[in-house]
């Protein structure tokens, strides 16, 4: 995948955790956590539907890599450069 | 061998069990009973359908918010707002002797009914509410702080202080006398400030969704089958023995079969004292009415009462019932909008404190007199509250102590099980863990969150699979 795939991904993601969130506007570079309401639960979502869906494992300690649409795809750009997108 | 096995299939359980089968868990719900729901279940007697548990459900938000326990919740179970169907109360009291509260799903009747009625006492109540509204559930050094002492602090006047632990304390209090202040906390924001709702079609609707949901997302549900015993080796569950004598094996144990009764099934040696399950029961009188109770006059959605100025929350150590305090719920007072209809009958439904031990100790027939006599004489002190209703009575039916613990297994037949609470969910063994009403969520709204967040930090980070 490449990184606008992924971020793709992250989108579709995150409306299905939160499918009251209007997420046309959402900025990259600004942490989720500051323009959508979501909570802990949810951020954990996001973790546990990458692994569902793509069989990646995120450890504890990298959670905070996940804190903006920026960093998210930074992070996994290296880590789902080899999957196709379903 | 199963990833995790859930014991019982009520709110908590089948919350926690869509949580898991939906991240690719194999689960497996045991339930000993025939149907699904435990504490909150339905039924159907004479062609009219019964709830049983379910008055209203608290926590109600409107469509499209995103804060509180109800959005929190549709967003884990991936359900979307429509599906629970809520309608939203009318408007509900507090009646004590010569004082009414009257409220409602928005904060400001409340507190403009505690203005008129208390006009010393609004500035504390306001800052009450700034405090309250601030706890954080997950401050747990705080939760067993006593609430009466907390509220003293803003309220002076007693019969103001009654008349608001009343509701809460009704709604999910399983301490006798007094109420945790993290509970206190809960309920109030869930019960005055958040608000009452109820779906059209009852527990049933919710039950059904649940129930569809789990399978879809790949759980096993099996009814009739009640665990015997946990299958324990070297400090850890590892499976669960049914009463057939068959055995499943699971990496997790989740019980919601409240604590008490959990290390029972762990062995004589984890047997507790019973009065640890808690000694809170109710009795609930239902009468079906030829017309609506609102065409009595009676519009209210709940009415809580209490006869004497002083709130006894205590089990009735004398009598069968207790029924100088009590909770008059009219689920036809909902605002269902066009999918009620109008032409229908009604329901009366009354609840009051009861004595487990009393009434599991009658004999069959003392125990049908009994329930006619009490049928009687809660009705009797409830047209206090309300008005007189009983010659439009077309059909009844009653549980008692003895019916809670026939459909729930909970020991003295208690609602709000245990007074002492485990919040974190968990047991001596490490991979035995406990969630629903002794977990410390009450209410439907709170059982389904306590399934979902025993879950959610117990069985599925990562590395628990």
């Amino acid at each position: 995948m490449t990184a606008a795939e992924i971020r793709e991904e992250i989108l579709d993601i995150l409306s299905d955790i939160a499918p009251d969130e209007d997420l046309s506007g959402l900025e990259d570079g600004v942490a989720f956590r500051d323009q959508l309401e979501l909570d802990s639960m949810d951020f954990l979502d996001i973790v546990m539907e990458l692994r569902k869906r793509h069989r990646i494992q995120i450890p504890e300690e990298d959670y905070g890599a996940l804190a903006s649409m920026a960093s998210t795809v930074e992070y996994l750009t290296p880590r789902m450069k080899d999957m196709e997108r379903a | 061998m199963y990833d995790t096995i859930i014991i019982g299939a009520g709110m908590s359980g089948l919350a926690a069990g869509i949580r898991l089968a939906y991240f690719d868990r194999k689960v497996c719900i045991v339930e000993r009973h025939n149907t699904v729901g435990g504490l909150n279940s339905f039924y159907r007697l004479g062609g009219r359908d019964y709830d049983v548990g379910l008055h209203a459900i608290t926590n109600f938000t409107e469509r499209g918010a995103k804060r509180g326990p109800l959005a929190r919740l549709l967003r884990q179970l991936r359900f979307r707002w429509e599906d629970f169907a809520l309608a939203p109360q009318r408007e509900s009291a507090v009646v004590f002797p010569g004082v009414t509260l009257r409220f409602g799903n928005q904060g400001a009747l409340l507190e403009s009914e505690v203005a008129r009625a208390f006009p010393r006492e609004v500035d504390g109540y306001r800052r009450l509410i700034e405090q309250l509204v601030d706890y954080d559930d997950l401050e747990t050094d705080q939760f067993t702080h006593s609430a009466r002492e907390r509220i003293e602090a803003f309220i002076g006047d007693p019969l103001l202080r009654e008349m608001l632990l009343c509701p809460l304390m009704w709604y999910g209090n399983a301490r006798e006398h007094d109420m945790d202040w993290g509970q206190f906390c809960i309920m109030f924001r869930s019960i005055f400030l958040e608000g009452l709702a109820r779906p059209h079609r009852g527990v049933r609707l919710i039950l059904k969704n649940l129930v569809r949901r789990y399978r879809e997302v790949g759980g096993e549900l099996r009814l009739r089958a009640g665990v015997a015993r946990m299958a324990v080796e070297q400090g850890r569950v590892t499976g669960v023995v049914l009463d057939s004598g068959e055995r499943l094996e699971g990496r997790h144990v989740l019980s919601s079969a409240g604590w008490v009764e959990t290390m029972r099934l762990c062995g004589p040696e984890r047997s507790l004292p019973t009065d640890r399950a808690g000694r809170l029961s109710f009795v609930e009188t239902m009468s079906v009415l030829d017309r609506r109770p609102e065409r009595i006059g009676h519009g209210r959605t709940i009415v809580f009462f209490n006869d004497s100025p002083r709130f006894h929350w205590r089990k009735p150590e004398d009598e069968l019932c207790d029924p100088r305090t009590g909770v008059i719920c009219s689920p036809d007072n909902f605002e269902y909008g066009d999918t009620a209809d109008a032409a229908a009958g009604g329901m009366i439904r009354i609840t009051t404190l009861a004595n487990y031990d009393r009434w599991s100790s009658l004999d069959d027939d003392a125990y049908r007199r009994q329930k006619m006599r009490w049928f009687d004489r809660i009705a009797e002190s409830a047209v206090r509250f309300m008005p007189d209703y009983r010659r439009h009575v077309v059909a009844t039916d009653m549980f008692t102590p003895k019916t809670i613990h026939r459909f729930t297994r909970h020991e003295n037949g208690t609602v709000y099980g245990s007074p002492t609470k485990q919040l974190d969910g968990r047991t001596h063994l490490s991979n035995l863990y406990i969630c629903g009403t002794d977990q410390g969520y009450v209410g439907i709204v709170g059982a389904i969150m306590s399934g979902i967040s025993i879950a959610n930090r117990h069985l599925l980070r990562d590395g628990s699979a």
